[in-house]
């Protein structure tokens, strides 16, 4: 979201003391990425409708009681909001700890630098004698495609929204389950192949945990050979079809490791289909 | 999506005709037709029509086979035009669904173990229900709390839902009092005969109401000062006026009868004992915002209550008092039923709308509130049973007089729901303005050995107070500057001689359980408030830095939940440590 163009009506607020200006039916965190303000967001993202679920990117809104999601709340004009109060660090801090205590985030790399910033410390939770309830599940690795580990999963229902109405309309997997016990889960934890899925993998391309992802990865990672700084990521255009989705190939040590589109790009939105996505393997021959 | 992909489980003939009935019964026919219609509500995409079927086709399932079997599921799906996928996270949500073959043949006995039930010694009952054989199933409130222990039996292989307390005579503790005004047909009027209602004075204000046009009734219902009894106390004059402003879509009339506070029963002897009383008020309701669609969505441990209202419908529908010019208002208004399946969130009114829709009971951020995104995101006013059975008096006798009751800032009468060591457990109705300690004296006083400890203040989501609250005024006002609340008007009593940290242990296992687990403030949090209160149980004690802990994480709770659950799932707790009721606690 940028500056309010000549066409839409402008809405003016303040943000942290400063004044700024965003198109009317933008969210308050696309006025602070208009204003330059940082916010963490999770559940979030460009390409899918806000579920805010989350509640890490909450801001103080003049005249609400509880603090609000940025994520998903639109701007009104003259709304007053503050993001840097001890209380908005406070509940940032809290689900940051909160989602640590209980769920594997070491590959949420999104997440560290906030959980630092804040002083998130999800150790200070149980004890020796009374350890926490966390979220332990079994990887399933159920095809040659992609790995489902939901012992990293922080349930921001992108994968859901990915699957769903938002991009793919598959209806493959949904939240199952109430409270801490709520999962990812296809209908009776049937596996992928057994499932609706048609492996398009949009919901790996959203996932911001590695709960979801490509086999590709998981392979390298339990090698330790997994090393995003020696990759090169080449834009191309996807040859199946004459739709013309963009993919991003990353590549290691010269073969495609993972491949993503976008998710500013207007055709794909980042999403693809079981070609695009996994359709490379000729490309090396297999 | 014209097409569902479906696994190879085909559901049994019994199955397929018990969901088959269901559907017929809600008026629709059992055939696949798909539907494209979209709607957005919450930012969510969401089809409509025929999905709103669902929980009573998986009702259907569960009490044909006693679980909701994977064949099951797949025709419900291809029915109802729902992804498996997404009819398994529906039916994994509710407590009274289950999704795996029962181990046990027959039916289920749910047991409570909330606070009422626990200091009542709910282990006896559920241990006397499995020497007779009968599977037991422990849960949360069953909203009997003034027979405590209370027990609900769920029917399998087509065996219908029951109560059996309610085979047992019905006892009201101010029967005959001339002052009462909410209840005074209850115990008296036959519930199952709507000519004896009409001889009590029944639907004599629907036809004022029809007389007086919808502007003048929202007039009156906005200068009585009613406000909302279902905990929010939101005024219902403000809500109605919003609703009746909205035009040209569908609107609703919700009585949101989940009613799961524990320590709460009102709104179940309410229906039970004047079921009429509450569709000629939502016929009310649906003549003053212009809403021709009346709904009632009850709790599934309420069979009695369902039956009832049921019947009802029906009776008042046969004189022509709902259905098209409802009672001849000019007005067209009809109401339908729709169970819950044993989850404390679907009373959130927004969860309750997403229940109700075939969706998880997951509450919806607000805004847009339900005045103008309700059900199936029309326009809808939601309101208490309580709160509705008010407006009749509010239409005979004018707001004027309705207001000689109660106080300035809360005008009428309330709804107590008196449980543990009191004299007279039961329901009560008391002016606005009564003390707490009057009202225990009407209710039989302390009972145990006597000495009062604390009393629990509107129910789990609400607060403690101790023995030097005797003199706080039981008003809206009163209670909020006291840092307690009326809620949806729990009075449970506690004697000294009961473990208090046990009963705070189990409400905050209570959130734990209950939570939906959207958000991650209230779904982990309620967890790790849980895990450090059992701690201190089992330590005997709390340090500072624990307690500290609970502080931290209350504070994330209130200020960054969605809804009203995570708002209040520390509330009790820090009001149980406040008093210094758990300090010194002994080691279980
Ligand atoms: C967790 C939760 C549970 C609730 N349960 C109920 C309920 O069982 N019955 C009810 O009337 N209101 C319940 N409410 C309040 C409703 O959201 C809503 O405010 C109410 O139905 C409005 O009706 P009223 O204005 O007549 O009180 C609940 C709220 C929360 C947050
Ligand atoms: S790969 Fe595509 S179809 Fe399969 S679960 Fe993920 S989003 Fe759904
Ligand atoms: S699997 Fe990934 S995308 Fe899906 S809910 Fe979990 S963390 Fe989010
Ligand atoms: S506060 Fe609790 S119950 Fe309410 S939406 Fe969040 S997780 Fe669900
Ligand atoms: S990013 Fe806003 S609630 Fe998750
Ligand atoms: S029925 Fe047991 S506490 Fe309400």
């Amino acid at each position: 979201m940028t500056a309010a163009t000549i066409t839409e009506t402008a809405v003016s607020l303040r943000i942290d003391g400063r004044s700024v200006e965003v198109a009317e039916g933008s969210t308050i965190h696309a006025a602070c990425v208009e204003a330059g303000i940082d916010t963490p967001t999770l559940c979030w993202a460009e390409n899918l409708t806000p579920v805010n679920v989350c509640r890490v990117c909450v801001v103080e809104m003049e005249g609400s009681r509880a603090l609000v999601p940025s994520c998903s709340r639109p701007v009104s004009d003259g709304m007053v909001i503050e993001t840097d109060t001890p209380r908005v660090r406070h509940s940032r801090k809290m689900v940051l700890e909160f989602l640590g205590s209980g769920v594997d985030l070491s590959q949420a790399d999104d997440l560290h630098r906030w959980m630092e910033a804040y002083g998130a410390d999800p150790d200070r939770y149980g004890a020796d004698d009374h350890p926490v309830e966390r979220v332990e599940e079994p990887v399933k690795v159920q095809d040659e495609l992609y790995i489902r580990d939901y012992s990293k999963c922080v349930l921001c229902y992108k994968c859901v929204e990915a699957c769903g109405d938002d991009a793919q309309h598959t209806f493959a997997i949904a939240v199952a389950g109430r409270g801490f016990d709520a999962r990812i889960s296809t209908e009776f934890d049937v596996t992928l192949p057994d499932s609706a899925c048609v492996y398009c993998g949009n919901c790996v391309g959203v996932c911001p945990t590695g709960a979801l992802q490509f086999k590709t990865e998981y392979d390298l990672r339990q090698v330790g050979e997994w090393r995003p700084d020696d990759q090169s990521v080449t834009r191309t255009v996807c040859s199946y079809c004459g739709v013309g989705c963009n993919l991003d190939l990353h590549v290691q040590d010269e073969r495609i490791v993972k491949v993503t589109s976008p998710s500013d790009h207007s055709v794909t939105s980042g999403h693809l289909c079981i070609k695009g996505r996994f359709g490379w393997q000729y490309v090396h021959g297999e | 999506m014209t097409d569902i992909y479906l696994g190879a489980d085909r559901a049994t003939e019994p199955e397929i005709a018990a969901v088959d009935a269901a559907l017929r019964a809600g008026g629709i026919d059992p055939v696949v037709q798909p539907e494209t219609e979209r709607l957005y509500t919450s930012g969510r995409a969401r089809r409509r029509e025929r999905r709103h079927f669902l929980l009573p086709a998986l009702h259907a399932l569960q009490n044909m086979s006693g679980w909701i079997s994977p064949g099951g599921i797949n025709y419900v799906a291809e029915v109802l035009d729902v992804p498996p996928a997404e009819a398994f996270g529906v039916a994994t949500f509710y407590d009274l669904f289950r999704t795996e073959a029962p181990s046990h043949e027959g039916d289920t006995f749910y047991v409570c173990v909330d606070a009422a039930c626990q200091i009542a010694g709910y282990d006896d009952l559920a241990e006397s229900v499995r020497a007779s054989g009968g599977h037991v199933h422990l849960g949360p409130c069953l909203g009997q709390c003034e027979r405590a222990p209370a027990l609900f039996v769920q029917g399998s292989g087509g065996r219908r839902d029951y109560v059996p307390a309610d085979e047992d005579p019905f006892v009201l503790p101010q029967a005959g009092d001339p002052s009462l005004r909410l209840l005074r047909r209850i115990g008296t009027a036959d519930p199952d005969s709507l000519e004896s209602y009409l001889a009590h004075g029944g639907y004599v204000a629907l036809r004022r109401a029809g007389e007086m046009g919808a502007e003048a009734v929202l007039e009156a219902v906005a200068d009585s000062g009613l406000s909302g009894r279902g905990g929010a106390a939101f005024p219902t004059g403000v809500k109605w006026r919003a609703v009746a402003a909205e035009g040209g879509r569908p609107k609703h009339v919700v009585a949101n009868c989940d009613e799961s506070e524990p320590g709460t029963f009102k709104d179940r002897i309410v229906m039970e004992h004047d079921p009429f009383a509450v569709i000629e008020a939502m016929t009310i309701a649906g003549l003053a915002t212009g809403a021709a669609n009346g709904w009632i969505y009850i709790r599934g441990e309420y069979p009695q209550a369902t039956a009832r209202l049921q019947g009802a419908i029906e009776a008042a529908r046969a004189e022509g008092l709902l259905g098209p010019n409802s009672a001849g208002t000019g007005h067209d208004f009809d109401i339908a039923i729709w169970r819950g399946a044993g989850a404390y969130i679907c009373g959130e009114e927004t969860a309750l709308f997403n229940s109700l829709e075939g969706f998880r009971g997951e509450p919806r951020n607000k805004p847009p509130f339900p005045t103008t995104h309700g059900l199936f995101g029309e326009p809808t006013a939601i309101n208490n049973p309580e709160t509705l059975l008010n407006v009749g008096d509010i239409i005979i006798e004018g707001p004027d007089a309705y207001r000689q009751r109660g106080t300035e800032r809360s005008p009428g009468t309330k709804l107590l729901c008196l449980s543990g060591k009191v004299g007279r457990p039961g329901l009560y109705e008391v002016p606005f303005g009564t003390t707490l300690g009057t009202l225990l004296d009407l209710a039989g006083g302390v009972a145990g050995n006597g000495e009062l400890q604390a009393v629990l203040m509107g129910g789990a989501a609400g607060s403690f107070v101790g023995p030097d609250s005797l003199g706080l005024p039981l008003t809206l006002e009163d209670t909020r500057a006291a840092g307690t609340t009326l809620g949806s008007g729990v009075v449970m009593v506690f004697d000294t001689s009961v473990d208090m940290t046990a009963v705070v242990v189990r409400i905050a296992e209570f959130f734990r359980d209950e939570s939906c687990g959207q958000c991650v403030p209230c779904r982990v949090g309620a967890v790790r408030q849980h895990e450090t209160l059992v701690q201190m149980q089992k330590r005997g004690s709390l340090s500072a830095d624990r307690r500290a802990l609970i502080d931290d994480m209350a504070e994330a709770m209130v200020d960054a939940s969605i809804c009203g659950l995570g708002h209040t799932a520390a509330s009790a707790v820090r009001s149980a440590l406040n008093l210094g009721l758990i300090q010194e606690a002994p080691a279980a």
